[in-house]
């Protein structure tokens, strides 16, 4: 995860000098960072929850579950966040840059910054030391850290250099879970390996506890993990490698020290808080259970079971109405003090390898990749969040170390997004392999997928590639599945047996097999005429009507890894990238090769908007890119060194607005943008700018109260305000609320955004412009639903008031304006409103 | 060491009665333990845990509390109504006292000492005046005055009254007005006894809290459960420099596997006993000054004093169980092996004799004759001595009538060598002489005890050729008579500690004597002086690991062919000294594992060692020697025991 910040920033090495006009594309991380890295921060008044985020802070809203601000500004990874206690809108975090900086959270504004020097580890504050923070610095040897004081000078100018370092305690834990600050800043406690030491501020004496860490079975667990100071008591909570945490008490006292114990976890503790009043702990691990133990007591503790991953870290707010646990799967839950659930801020799961490889959902553009155990997430690029996961194994998941979990290993998306095939496997012993594919349909009306057919054993031995054939022109619905068994099986989408012929379910069409050769991977042709499976060392040509095998192509270079035909004017070619380093493309036509070249290549993904390939290679060096058309020999772009890491994945990603490079080079991101996905799971593009700053968090503009949680409050005074504006504005109100919402009518946007040279003249455009100003008909017709129509009459009947009397007078202006217009295309809802005005007393308009 | 042929006897089905109460005297640093067969024991803390004193138990009498009073004077109470005082000198119970209440639960003396307060099953209250030689009844508190009584009080007859299907088991009244309570639904509750409210509940146990107890200086107390979890709570000050405190919960301790039914708090240590039979001294550590092995955790199951005789002649084994003696036969083996082989049994052991006892009252010693024609066992007030006739395989029994009106109670009973005279110790602190004769009996001597003390006799030991007797009590030292002449010949000076074990070597009549410290002394009786040996030892000390061993030696004996050995056990060894080889210093391995045979003879010689250890064979309750190859030992495994005890409460282990 650390390492995971060093690549943002860098700029890689062969940017051409020829693009000064235009800005230097470089490898960016784009989102999905983690925001479980560092424990969550309440602001004063449980509205916001701060996380870190790799280079930035995030502040979301605790109600709405959206990020209201990024703040931005550090140049490495940030390592940590503490309110300022001196004053509660403002937020300290610290970095690997070294630098301290002080933001106002409201705004999102960097207030200063405190250069420190040092790569900092974590950051503490306290209200005893207002004019100074706490960080851990890393000394000379690796792994030894320093708990040390940072006095921030005051000073009105933005960037302060905060040098006045003081050591407080020696040879610490890198994590921040390992200190806390005890009751009024007067002590802090400090655990490592089988020790715990606390400091006293006012004696400036040090006390050291230490558990017996024999080999034995029964202390060999002692370890501390992590430790909470109780906010009013001299109390102590350590939590430790066997489950157990203890409350040290008397701990000034080197020998009347005492502790309890409390146990309840059976694996190790991983995060403890006390709550704001401290009358209860909080704790958490690996069971997915939150535990809240009251009073201290061993037998009196509630539970929040089922929170789906290892929960990291827990925090709690200090109103403390509120309290939130990081998860593993990157994932933060907002919980309310009586233990429910009220958001969730979910991220980019990257807890576990990435097995299905990254592919795009037609549907919602997302990125869908491996989730949670069992589930297949999609993940919004656009706006950095996760939209929602798919439980595609659909079994409890048991969190315990040495368990054999069935693993979602393959995911592809046929027909347009509305069909997805799966499939899941676990393997406990060499000959025991359990499998299982399963067919899923986009359901319209329930916007998800629904399981369609399960087929158990698809074949004997583990799938290898999973391809659609997702041309047009074919009638049926064509699954291909290739596997280690030697065979490839050819799915279609049949009639069930039902006599109504409705119910549709997938059958195996054919199988095929070559020599008994295990089949390495399958691709469709763009136009689905001819499927092309690896045997090995050998590519068969099947056509996809009859299922004969056309030709084979044989290059003796290793087995062939990956396959993939050209498209559109290249659609003649078919590449195959073999385990010995060869990328080999033969003409279809010929039946012949044409050219090959040595590249040891990890991913190769065709964009499915051009004839671009994108091929990624690998070597002790760096992973380095390679753009190219088959047609072409020589590659359109050619990036080295990416990045330093093997790169797994790899996806053309579609753009919603093309870009408009002018540059040849990077013509290839024009209509489509290039995703990857690298061993250590960091998520990263090619940008100009960071994709961070892209993202425009829609809420950014928002204001903070509108964001506010609807309370029975917020309806009285929010309703009561709108009445109030209502009665000011009573004359004007009728205009005002009929009038049209200029934007969205084109011909204004296109009369005014048309350059005025090529416009007509204006008195051809008067009556256009005019006509567009009034009602539409169906705005009408939407705004009023028969339900509305239906209370006007009983309005109506109740032998009206005033107050009905004055909508009536709103209808009636807004409807005489344009009748004439209208009167040929009435609605049955308009006509019936119009009988009823017939019947109404006019005499008074006279009087206006 | 030589090798033995050693039978292994596993048959000797003793189950220790549980504990029911604990008390522990601060001024003289002694815990007082009832069981539930009514025996009180006393154990010596400051000597090595020792149990020095027991008062044999009465089916009558189950005791129910148990108490210190007056500095070192001990009273229990129990069910059958009475108020008993122990005389902790001679061993017997003073007096008896009726409450008229009905069962007794509960006693307490007043902080004082001079006061005795006792709950009865009416529900009435009773307060009785300690005086010097006895008590007398003051006054009686009925049941609505009871809350009035500022001392601690525990009675679960009216507290039932005020709790709803919940039985308070205990009590604990703390000088600044806090009262604590432990009760059956497993909660540790505190409550104001000004206002009469609950200040505090900690529920720490699925099952019953039965019993409470507080330091001295309040400041931490005990409480046990029926899970046989034991809860250490502390009283400790909310932030290091206010004056506010509160009472927490700290350690838990899970030594027992059955309901801790007492528990009792010395300045230093947790003790605790229940159903499980165990004693458990449990050292606080932060009140522990040196962390010596005496802040080591101490678990007490056996009695230390001998409940098995042996008739070497005729292999025969004698076991005391509380209302019976069994005589059983060892069996016997042709078959020869290699060493560290399980031989098979050609002829299996013998339950030769089942004799039950007359009377409520238990055994408190036995003894088979070394010949095995006698058996003389006694109880609290009458003794017991029968003859046996072996017709080849039948056995007749007829018990001699007529015993001399001085011999109605024995604290230890000895057979001489040859079976011709028979020691008694009684519990007024002479020594009987009796001089055996077929089927009958003459008595020849008594020795009087020193004058001016009462103190009981209870260990014996006699020399092999019948000249010399040793007799030692609980604190003063040794006495050697000469039984030729029947007077006293010596006294071995007084030691800090008291004996665990005597014996008188053959030909040298050398006394050897353990004490509870792990001392051995030889004693040189013709001499009238220690043995060079035994100066030796003393100036060099022994063994640190030796001295650790925290059970005492319980007997000792000797080789007939080998007179530079001795063979003494405790609980979990078996050890032969050899007077002729150097003792260990604190450098040299005490457990030596027995010598490899292809190692070669230099180094044997250089690591060999006086002693000799052997731990195959425990928990080990009687070692001795039948003849030169043949030993028998007598083990209890503790498996056996908890198979025998009711089934504990059941609680879910993880993961099972």
């Amino acid at each position: 995860m650390t390492g995971a910040g060093g690549v943002a920033s860098s700029d890689p090495s062969g940017v051409c000098a020829k693009m000064e006009e235009e800005e230097s594309i470089r490898v960016v991380h784009c989102g999905g960072s983690e925001l479980n890295f560092r424990r969550a921060v309440f602001s004063a008044d449980s509205k916001y929850i701060f996380c870190v985020s790799g280079d930035f802070v995030k502040v979301y809203s605790t109600t709405t579950e959206e990020c209201v601000h990024i703040l931005q500004g550090h140049t490495d990874l940030v390592t940590g966040i503490q309110l300022n206690p001196s004053n509660h809108l403002q937020l300290y975090s610290c970095s690997f840059d070294g630098t301290v900086k002080l933001w106002d959270y409201l705004d999102g504004i960097l207030i200063k910054t405190f250069l420190v020097g040092p790569k900092l580890y974590a950051l503490f504050t306290h209200h005893s030391a207002e004019d100074s923070v706490f960080v851990t610095i890393n000394k000379e040897e690796p792994d030894v850290f320093q708990l040390v004081s940072v006095k921030l000078p005051k000073s009105p100018s933005q960037e302060i250099e905060a040098k006045e370092l003081s050591s407080i305690l020696d040879y610490i834990n890198q994590s921040p879970k390992c200190i806390a600050f005890g009751r009024k800043g007067e002590y802090v406690a400090v655990v490592r390996d089988f020790y715990l030491s606390v400091y006293f501020f006012k004696k400036k004496t040090t006390s050291r506890f230490t558990l017996s860490s024999s080999k034995n079975k029964k202390h060999a667990r002692n370890g501390f993990t992590c430790v909470a100071c109780h906010p009013e008591e001299d109390c102590i909570a350590s939590g430790h490698m066997d489950g157990k945490i203890r409350l040290w008490r008397n701990f000034d006292d080197d020998k009347k020290y005492t502790y309890t114990c409390l146990h309840w976890h059976h694996d190790m503790v991983m995060d403890l808080a006390f709550s704001v009043t401290g009358s209860s702990l909080l704790s958490g691990g690996r069971e997915c259970v939150l535990v809240e133990w009251r009073e201290a007591g061993e037998k009196n503790k509630e539970f929040l079971p089922r929170l789906g991953a290892t929960i990291e870290h827990i925090s709690v707010s200090p109103a403390g109405d509120l309290l939130c646990t990081s998860h593993s799967d990157n994932k933060i839950m907002v919980i309310h003090r009586n233990l429910e659930t009220s958001a969730v801020i979910q991220g980019l799961v990257k807890d576990r390898s990435i097995l299905t490889g990254l592919t795009i959902d037609p549907k919602t553009k997302a990125l869908v990749l491996n989730g949670k155990p069992g589930h297949l997430q999609f993940y919004s690029l656009q706006s950095d969040k996760q939209l929602y996961n798919l439980d595609i194994v659909q079994q409890e998941y048991i969190n315990d170390s040495g368990l054999f979990q069935i693993e979602l290993t393959k995911a592809a998306f046929g027909c347009f997004g509305n069909w997805l095939a799966t499939v899941e496997q676990r393997q406990e012993k060499e000959s025991e392999l359990e499998m299982q594919m399963k067919l899923w349909k986009y359901n319209k009306k329930t916007q998800g997928f629904v399981l369609n057919t399960k087929i158990n054993m698809p074949h004997d031995d583990h799938i290898t590639a999973l391809c659609f054939c997702n041309a047009e022109r074919c009638e049926t619905l064509t699954l291909v599945t290739a596997s280690k068994d030697g065979h490839f099986k050819v799915w279609i989408l049949t009639d069930d047996s039902d006599i109504y012929k409705k119910a549709v379910g997938w059958t195996c069409d054919f199988v095929g097999s070559y020599h008994k050769y295990q089949a390495t991977d399958c691709c469709f042709s763009e136009d689905g005429s001819l499927l092309a499976v690896s045997f090995e060392e050998i590519v068969t040509i099947w056509d996809s009507e009859t299922w004969e095998l056309k030709c084979t192509f044989c290059q003796r270079a290793g087995e062939i890894r990956r396959l993939c035909f050209g498209r559109l004017t290249c659609s003649k070619y078919l590449l195959g990238a073999t385990e010995n380093g060869i990328l080999c493309c033969w003409n279809l036509l010929s039946c012949a090769l044409e050219w090959s070249a040595k590249l040891s290549v990890r991913v190769m993904e065709p964009d499915p908007q051009s004839e671009n390939i994108a091929a990624v290679s690998w070597s002790s060096e760096g992973s380095d890119l390679f753009v190219f058309k088959p047609s072409e020999p020589r590659p359109l772009y050619i990036q080295k060194n990416v990045c330093r890491e093997e790169v797994q994945w790899g996806v053309f990603v579609p753009r919603d607005v093309p870009e408009s490079f002018t540059s040849e080079a990077y013509q290839w991101l024009n209509r489509s943008q290039f995703y990857f996905l690298t061993k250590s799971q960091s998520l990263l593009t090619f940008s100009t700018k960071s994709p961070e700053e892209k993202l425009t968090p829609t809420s950014k503009q928002l204001l903070a109260e509108e964001s506010l949680p609807t309370t029975p409050f917020y309806f009285i005074l929010g309703k009561h305000r709108q009445q109030e504006d209502q009665k000011l504005s009573e004359t004007s109100e009728s205009e005002l609320v009929q009038l049209p919402v200029t934007e969205n009518i084109p011909a204004i946007a296109e009369l005014l955004h048309t350059p005025a040279h090529v416009l007509p003249s204006a008195a051809f455009l008067c009556s256009m412009f005019v006509n567009s100003l009034l009602l539409s008909n169906e705005t009408k017709s939407a705004e009023e639903t028969p339900d509305d129509v239906d209370m006007e009459e009983e309005k109506e009947s109740e032998d009206s008031d005033e107050e009905s009397n004055f909508t009536e007078h709103v209808q009636i202006t807004s409807n005489t304006d344009f009748r004439e217009d209208i009167i040929h295309q009435l609605s049955k809802s308009e006509e019936k409103e119009l009988r009823r005005f017939r019947k109404v007393d006019y005499s008074w308009i006279a009087a206006l | 060491m030589g090798e033995f042929k050693v039978h292994r006897v596993r048959f000797f089905n003793y189950v220790p009665p549980g504990i029911r109460c604990v008390a522990y005297n601060n001024q003289s640093n002694r815990l007082a333990v009832s069981r539930t067969d009514g025996t009180v024991e006393i154990y010596n803390l400051s000597a090595n845990y020792f149990q020095e004193k027991f008062f044999p138990g009465h089916e009558s009498r189950a005791t129910e509390a148990l108490c210190w009073a007056q500095g070192q004077r001990l009273f229990s109470a129990g069910l059958n109504g009475e108020i008993l005082e122990y005389d902790l000198q001679a061993l017997n119970i003073k007096y008896a006292m009726d409450a008229f209440g009905g069962p007794i639960w509960s006693m307490i003396a007043s902080p004082s000492g001079s006061q005795l307060l006792i709950g009865c099953e009416d529900g009435s209250v009773k307060l009785f005046q300690i005086t010097p030689d006895k008590i007398q009844f003051e006054r009686n508190f009925d049941r609505q005055k009871s809350s009035a009584i500022r001392k601690m009080i525990v009675d679960r007859q009216y507290m039932s009254v005020s709790k709803r299907k919940c039985i308070v088991w205990g009590v604990a009244f703390l000088s600044d007005g806090t009262v604590i309570s432990v009760d059956s639904a497993g909660k540790v509750q505190f409550w104001d006894s000004a206002t009469g409210t609950l200040i505090k509940s900690h529920l720490i146990a699925n099952a019953d809290v039965q019993s409470i107890a507080v330091a001295d200086q309040e400041d931490s107390f005990v409480v046990g459960t029926a899970e046989g979890t034991v809860f250490h709570f502390q009283l400790v000050s909310v932030t290091s420099n206010s004056t506010e405190k509160q009472w927490v919960r700290t350690k838990p301790f899970q030594h027992h596997t059955h309901d801790v039914r007492s528990v009792a708090h010395s300045p230093t240590a947790l003790i605790s006993g229940g159903t499980d039979t165990h004693l458990v001294i449990r050292p606080l550590m932060e009140k522990v000054e040196v962390k010596n092995y005496d802040a080591a955790l101490r678990k007490i199951t056996f009695p230390h004093r001998r409940l098995i005789s042996c008739s070497k002649k005729k292999q025969l084994l004698l076991f005391q169980f509380a209302h019976h003696l069994e005589l059983w036969r060892l069996g016997s083996t042709v078959a020869t092996g290699k060493n560290g082989d399980t031989l098979p049994l050609s002829k299996n052991a013998d339950h030769l004799l089942h004799l039950k006892t007359k009377g409520p009252e238990n055994i408190i010693c036995s003894s088979v004759s070394p010949c095995g024609s006698w058996i003389a066992y006694s109880t609290a007030c009458r003794f017991f001595l029968y003859r046996l006739n072996y017709e080849h395989d039948n056995i007749s029994l007829k018990r001699v009538s007529k015993m001399p009106a001085f011999l109605h109670s024995a604290l230890q009973i000895l057979f001489s060598e040859d079976s011709t005279k028979l020691f008694v110790a009684s519990n007024q602190g002479c020594l009987h002489v009796i001089q055996l004769l077929e089927g009958s009996f003459k008595h020849l001597h008594t020795f009087q005890p020193q004058s001016g003390t009462v103190e009981a006799m209870c260990l014996l030991a006699v020399s092999p050729d019948g000249n010399w007797l040793a007799a030692s009590g609980t604190s003063a030292g040794v006495h050697v008579y000469n039984v030729k002449h029947l007077k006293l010949h010596c006294t071995v000076p007084a030691y800090n500690f008291p004996v665990t074990a005597l014996a008188i070597a053959p030909n040298t009549n050398y006394l050897v004597i353990a004490h509870s410290d792990q001392q051995v002394f030889e004693y040189s009786i013709p001499d009238k002086q220690y043995t060079e040996w035994s100066r030796n030892v003393q100036k060099q000390g022994l063994h640190h690991l030796w001295l650790q061993r925290d059970t005492p030696i319980t007997h000792i004996s000797f080789h007939p062919k080998r007179p530079m050995h001795i063979l003494l056990h405790d609980a979990y060894m078996f050890c032969i000294i050899d007077k002729s080889l150097p003792l260990p210093n604190d450098k040299t391995v005490l457990y030596n594992p027995l010598p490899p045979k292809n190692e070669s003879d230099v180094f044997r010689r250089r690591t060999a060692h006086a002693f000799k250890i052997s731990k195959i064979y425990k928990p080990l309750l009687f070692l001795d020697l039948l003849d030169e190859r043949t030993l028998v030992a007598v083990e209890r495994p503790l498996d056996d025991i908890i198979a025998q005890l009711p089934p504990p409460i059941k609680k879910k282990k993880f993961g099972t």
